[in-house]
């Protein structure tokens, strides 16, 4: 699975993306938060406030209990901001 | 038609452009963002558009196809730059071209709210104190969500496509 970060989740993630192996029970993109915020100090600063955090899976956006699944994109950023 | 480029552009010259040869259009509305210098009370000496480019492209279309749906439109055109910027440079360009000018006013308005909330770019501003991310403002909501009331209101199209 496929992650990307964009604006100040990547800086606090400290990465623009990462490909990752979940776990078999990590199905929702809740649980991929979840799990993610186990993975490192900068992780859990991202996901800190999960009210700021948008989701994108192959590029839609999505609620929390949407299905992700291997092969997938996942996205993490801000609410966006141009115009 | 959409494009996403770190290019500046030529108001005059994409207007003209989009209309050639259209001789069904009778009105051409033009939304054009442009970066101030100032942001809340703080001093911006430029700022750094970051984005999404394969969903933006993907958001900007359904945008703009969703905009053809409700208004009875000729053309249609959003640029949106990325990159560094700085006070004064353009942003963004929404061109909304229709036979009336109604259409071409309601579908421009339409088109830059839900660009700004559902396109994903990401400003970062730069002043004397260092880099700020900029915080999405809750009156873009509520101005997108206007049109979401619109749409409760059908006889509107109806008598669009009347014209």
């Amino acid at each position: 699975m496929k992650i990307l970060y964009f604006a100040w989740l990547r800086e606090k993630a400290g990465r623009a993306e990462e490909t990752v192996d979940v776990p078999p029970g990590v199905a929702t993109v809740g649980a991929l938060i979840d799990w993610l915020k186990g993975q490192g100090e900068g992780h859990k600063a991202a996901f800190a406030d999960p009210s700021l955090v948008r989701v994108a899976v192959n590029q839609e956006y999505v609620k929390l209990d949407h299905p992700v699944r291997r092969g997938d994109e996942v996205a993490f950023f801000p609410p966006v901001t141009g115009g | 038609m959409i494009r996403v480029q770190r290019e500046d552009f030529d108001i005059g010259a994409e207007i003209a452009a989009l209309t050639a040869g259209k001789r069904a259009i009778g009105g051409v509305c033009t939304f054009v963002g442009l970066v101030r210098e100032i942001a809340g009370d703080r001093a911006i000496s430029a700022m750094t558009l970051e984005h999404y480019p394969a969903m933006t492209a993907k958001e900007l279309e359904r945008i703009e196809a969703e905009a053809r749906t409700r208004w009875p439109l000729e053309a249609t055109l959003i640029v949106h730059r990325y990159g560094r910027l700085e006070p004064g440079d353009r942003i963004v360009l929404v061109i909304a071209a229709s036979a009336h000018r109604e259409a071409a006013f309601e579908a421009c308005h339409f088109l830059i709210d839900f660009l700004k909330t559902k396109a994903p770019f990401w400003k970062r501003e730069e002043g004397s104190e260092g880099g700020t991310w900029v915080d999405a403002r809750a009156a873009d909501d509520t101005a997108t969500r206007r049109w979401t009331r619109k749409t409760e209101r059908p006889q509107r199209k109806r008598r669009h496509a009347a014209e």
